[in-house]
C-alpha cells in the first residue's frame, strides 16, 4: 500500500508541475470566457448604427418602417445607389416607384455584407408593412390594427412546463437541462480520451525507457498500474476543480464589469438579431441566474461519480494497450480502436439521449458500463430518471471497472516486459486466461 | 551458508522451455557468474529470483527460507539488461523515488543517495535530467540506483556494457568492495574475460538447462585438455613420437597436447633425450571463452521454438 502511494505521488507531482499542465489549466478558462465575451461584444458592436436610406418616392412604406436600436430607417431626398455611402448610410433600400404587383423586386444595396440577421430584419419590416397595407386596403380600421399589432406574447400569457411524478411537481427548464446534460456528456467524453490517453502514454513511456523492469523488481505490476491510474485521476480532478473555480470566478467578474443594463441590451439585441452563435454566447452570460434552478444536489455528485467511474473503467484498458505497444505509434492507433469505438458510440447515443432521455436506447445504454458514464449524465439533468436506474447504472459501472481492471492487469503484467514483438489480440486473449 | 538456493526450477512459455529444471546454490559473499548464450534462459531465471515471475515448479530459498517477494525484495538489487530511467525526471528525485520504492524511509533514502553521489562524484547531477547524461553516465547512475539500498544480493545483468575502461574500473572496484562487505553478487554476462577476472563461481546454462556449475578454477581444471607450453633456447628439430602432438610453434615456444595415457614427465623426457634445452614448462588451462564456445557450439546457435506439451 505504501508503494502504491509512492507511485501515485510521483505520477501526480510530475504531471502537475509540468509547464503544459499549468498553462492549459489556467489558459483554457480564460480562453473560454474570453471567447464568450468577445463574441457577445462583437454581436452588439457589429449591429449598432446600421443606417439605411430608403428610396420610396411614392411613400408606400413611408410610415410603416419602424426604426429600432439596431437599424434606423430614413427617407432622405437625393440619395441614390451611387452616393449613399458618402451621405453616411450603410445601405440603400430601393422600393420600385409603383409598388403593387407581386413580381416587383425590392433591392437592398450595400458595399459590404450586412449579415443575415440584418437582412432578415429588413425583410420582416417589409412584410409587416405589406400586411398592414393589405389590412387597411380591406377596410380594417387603423385603430384596431394598431392595437392588434401592439399585442406581445408576454402580455398575454406566461408559458411554463411542469414535471409531475406522483405527488412531486417541479418546474422544468428543458433548455437548461438540455444544456447541462449535453455539456456534462461532452466533458466526460473528452476527459475519457484526454486522461485515458495520458495513462496509455505513461505506460508506453515506462516501457520504452526500459524503466518498467527496474520498477517491477520493487513493486508489483498491479501496484504500478493502479498507482499511475489513480495518480492521473487525481490530476484530472485537480484540473476540473481549478477550471470550475476559475470559470465561476471569471463569470462573476465579467458580469460585474458588464452592467446589468448592458446584459439586457445584449439579450434584446441578441434575440432580435437571432443569430444562433451569438444567442448562445449571450444566453450563457445572461441566464446565469437560472442556472441555480437546476437540481445541482443530484447533478454534481452524479457528475463526479460518472467522471471518476468512467475514467476508471477505461483507464485500465488504455494501460493494457500501452503495455503491449512497441516502438511503433501506429500500432497504438490500431490497438486503441476497440476502446475508442464504444466511447465514440456512446457519444452518438448521448446526443440523441439529451433530447429523448427516456427512449429505450437511452435507458439501456445508460445502464451498460461501456456507455453509462456519458449517456447517463445526459439523462440525469432532465429529472426524469428513476432512482433504481441510477442505482443499477452505478453498481454495474463499479462492477465493470473492477472487471476491466482485473483483466487489463493480466495483459499489462505480461506486456510491459515484452520487447520487440508485435502482440495480437489472440495472444492477449491467451494471457487473460493464464494463471500467474 | 548459501544465500540463494534454486531447486528444480522450471518455467515454460507457450513455445519454449525457458528454464527447464535448474538447480544450484550461491554461497553468501560470492561473486557469481551466470553465463549462457543469448536466449539460454538467463533473464527468465533472474526474473524468477527477483520475484517478477513465479516459477511453474520448483522452489527458491533465500537466506535459507522460502523466497517471499514482498518481504525479501528490499534485500535484493536488480539491474536488468533492459534498463532505463525516467528521462524527464530530475536525477536526485528519481534516485530518491526508486530507493523509497525499495522500502527505505525518506530520510534514509536521502542520506544514502547523497552518500553514493559523493562517492561517485555525481553531486552536480542532482537537478539534471537523465536526458542530459551520456550513455556511460546514465549507466553509472543506474548502478548507483541498484546498489544504494545496500542489498544482500545484487544482481547485475551486463553491468559494463557501454562503459569506458575508466568507469568500468570504478564499478568493478565497487563490486569488489561490496563483496568484501558480504554482499553476494550475481553477474550475468557473455563477456568471458570479465567473468574470469571477477567471478568466484559460475553456472553455465544453455537451452534452459544447466551445463556447468562450480568455481572458476575447478571448471578450468576440469575442462583442461592437457596442453602445455614449452620454452626452449632454440626450437629443436621435430621428431616422431607417441607421447604428444605439436599444436602450435611460435618464437622459441612449442605448444603441445599430451596424448592419452602419458603424463607431462614423459614429454619432458622425450625432449631431453633428443637433446633440447628447455627453459620453461607451463600447463595451459583453457580460457572460459574456449570452454563456453566448446560447450555451447554443439547446440544450435539460436534456440528453436519447441512444443512444450
Amino acid at each position: 500500500m505504501d508503494k502504491i502511494w509512492l507511485v501515485i505521488k510521483r505520477e501526480y507531482l510530475t504531471r502537475v508541475r509540468n509547464k503544459t499542465f499549468i498553462l492549459s489549466t489556467i489558459l483554457l478558462p480564460l480562453f473560454f470566457i474570453g471567447f464568450i465575451v468577445a463574441s457577445a461584444y462583437f454581436s452588439i458592436k457589429n449591429t449598432e448604427n446600421e443606417k439605411i436610406a430608403v428610396e420610396d418616392d411614392n411613400g408606400i412604406f413611408k410610415n410603416s418602417f419602424q426604426s429600432d436600436k439596431v437599424i434606423t430607417y430614413e427617407f432622405p431626398a437625393g440619395v441614390n445607389a451611387d452616393n449613399f455611402k458618402e451621405k453616411g448610410y450603410s445601405a440603400f433600400l430601393k422600393i420600385p416607384d409603383t409598388y403593387d404587383s407581386r413580381h416587383d423586386s425590392i433591392s437592398l444595396i450595400s458595399d459590404k455584407q450586412l449579415g443575415i440577421a440584418a437582412e432578415d430584419k429588413v425583410k420582416d419590416q417589409i412584410n409587416a408593412a405589406i400586411r398592414n397595407k393589405a389590412f387597411l386596403k380591406n377596410n380594417i380600421n387603423k385603430k384596431i390594427l394598431d392595437s392588434i399589432n401592439a399585442i406581445h406574447e408576454e402580455d398575454l400569457y406566461k408559458f411554463s412546463t411542469v414535471i409531475k411524478q406522483g405527488n412531486k411537481t417541479e418546474q422544468s427548464n428543458s433548455g437548461l437541462s438540455y444544456g447541462i446534460g449535453f455539456g456534462s456528456g461532452i466533458l466526460i467524453y473528452m476527459t475519457l480520451f484526454i486522461y485515458g490517453a495520458a495513462v496509455m502514454r505513461g505506460v508506453m513511456e515506462e516501457k520504452m525507457n526500459r524503466i518498467a523492469e527496474v520498477i517491477i523488481s520493487s513493486v508489483k505490476p498491479f501496484q504500478l498500474m493502479m498507482g499511475k491510474i489513480i495518480g492521473i485521476a487525481a490530476v484530472g480532478i485537480t484540473q476540473l476543480l481549478i477550471w470550475m473555480v476559475l470559470i465561476t470566478g471569471l463569470i462573476s467578474i465579467t458580469s460585474g464589469i458588464i452592467s446589468h443594463n448592458m446584459l439586457e441590451h445584449m439579450q434584446t439585441v441578441g434575440t432580435s438579431m437571432s443569430s444562433p452563435n451569438n444567442t448562445a454566447a449571450i444566453n450563457f452570460l445572461t441566464t446565469k441566474d437560472t442556472f441555480l434552478g437546476a437540481n445541482w444536489g443530484l447533478i454534481l455528485p452524479c457528475f463526479l461519480f460518472y467522471f471518476i467511474g468512467g475514467y476508471l473503467f477505461y483507464a485500465s484498458l488504455f494501460a493494457a494497450v500501452g503495455s503491449v505497444v512497441n516502438e511503433d505509434p501506429q500500432e497504438a492507433q490500431s490497438l486503441m480502436l476497440p476502446i475508442t469505438m464504444p466511447i465514440i458510440l456512446s457519444f452518438v447515443i448521448m446526443i440523441n439521449a439529451v433530447g429523448k432521455p427516456d427512449s429505450p436506447i437511452s435507458v439501456w445504454s445508460s445502464m451498460i458500463p461501456f456507455s453509462s458514464p456519458i449517456v447517463m449524465m445526459a439523462r440525469i439533468p432532465s429529472g426524469s430518471v428513476p432512482g433504481w436506474q441510477i442505482a443499477v447504472s452505478m453498481i454495474s459501472l463499479v462492477a465493470g471497472f473492477v472487471l476491466t481492471t482485473m483483466l487489463a492487469a493480466k495483459i499489462y503484467r505480461t506486456g510491459i516486459l515484452l520487447y520487440g514483438k508485435k502482440v495480437t489480440f489472440k495472444e492477449m486473449g491467451k494471457w487473460l486466461f493464464r494463471k500467474s | 551458508m548459501a544465500i540463494l538456493e534454486l531447486q528444480n526450477l522450471k518455467k515454460y512459455y507457450a513455445t519454449q522451455k525457458a528454464v527447464d529444471d535448474i538447480s544450484f546454490s550461491i554461497p553468501e559473499g560470492n561473486i557469481f557468474g551466470l553465463l549462457g548464450p543469448n536466449g539460454a534462459g538467463k533473464t527468465t531465471l533472474l526474473r524468477m529470483i527477483t520475484g517478477i515471475f513465479y516459477p511453474d515448479s520448483g522452489s527458491i530459498l533465500f537466506e535459507g527460507k522460502k523466497f517471499d517477494p514482498v518481504k525479501d525484495i528490499p534485500k535484493i538489487g536488480y539491474m536488468p539488461e533492459e534498463r532505463g530511467l525516467y528521462k524527464k525526471m530530475k536525477i536526485g528525485e528519481q534516485a530518491l523515488y526508486l530507493a523509497m520504492l525499495k522500502g527505505m524511509s525518506r530520510t534514509d533514502a536521502n542520506r544514502k543517495v547523497k552518500e553514493w553521489f559523493v562517492k561517485f562524484e555525481m553531486q552536480s547531477w542532482w537537478n539534471k535530467k537523465v536526458d542530459d547524461l551520456s550513455k556511460g553516465m546514465s549507466q553509472k547512475l543506474q548502478f548507483v540506483i541498484t546498489a544504494l539500498h545496500e542489498p544482500r544480493l545484487l544482481i547485475l545483468d551486463e553491468p559494463f556494457s557501454g562503459l569506458d575502461p575508466v568507469n568500468s574500473n570504478v564499478i568493478k572496484e565497487e563490486i569488489f568492495k561490496l563483496a568484501q562487505k558480504g554482499t553476494t553478487i550475481i553477474f550475468s554476462t557473455h563477456r568471458m574475460e570479465q567473468v574470469e577476472e571477477i567471478c568466484d563461481n559460475i553456472v553455465l546454462v544453455n537451452m534452459g538447462k544447466k551445463i556447468l556449475d562450480g568455481s572458476v578454477k575447478q571448471i578450468k581444471y576440469d575442462c583442461k585438455e592437457n596442453i602445455f607450453k614449452v620454452g626452449f633456447d632454440s626450437i629443436p628439430q621435430s621428431f616422431p613420437n607417441d607421447v604428444f602432438e605439436i599444436v602450435r610453434s611460435k618464437d622459441n615456444f612449442l605448444t603441445v597436447k599430451i596424448n592419452d595415457g602419458y603424463n607431462p614427465a614423459a614429454v619432458l623426457q622425450q625432449f631431453l633425450t633428443h637433446g633440447a634445452s628447455i627453459i620453461s614448462f607451463n600447463e595451459i588451462l583453457p580460457s572460459l571463452n574456449d570452454i563456453f564456445i566448446k560447450k555451447v557450439e554443439d547446440t544450435k546457435v539460436s534456440r528453436q521454438f519447441q512444443n512444450v506439451n
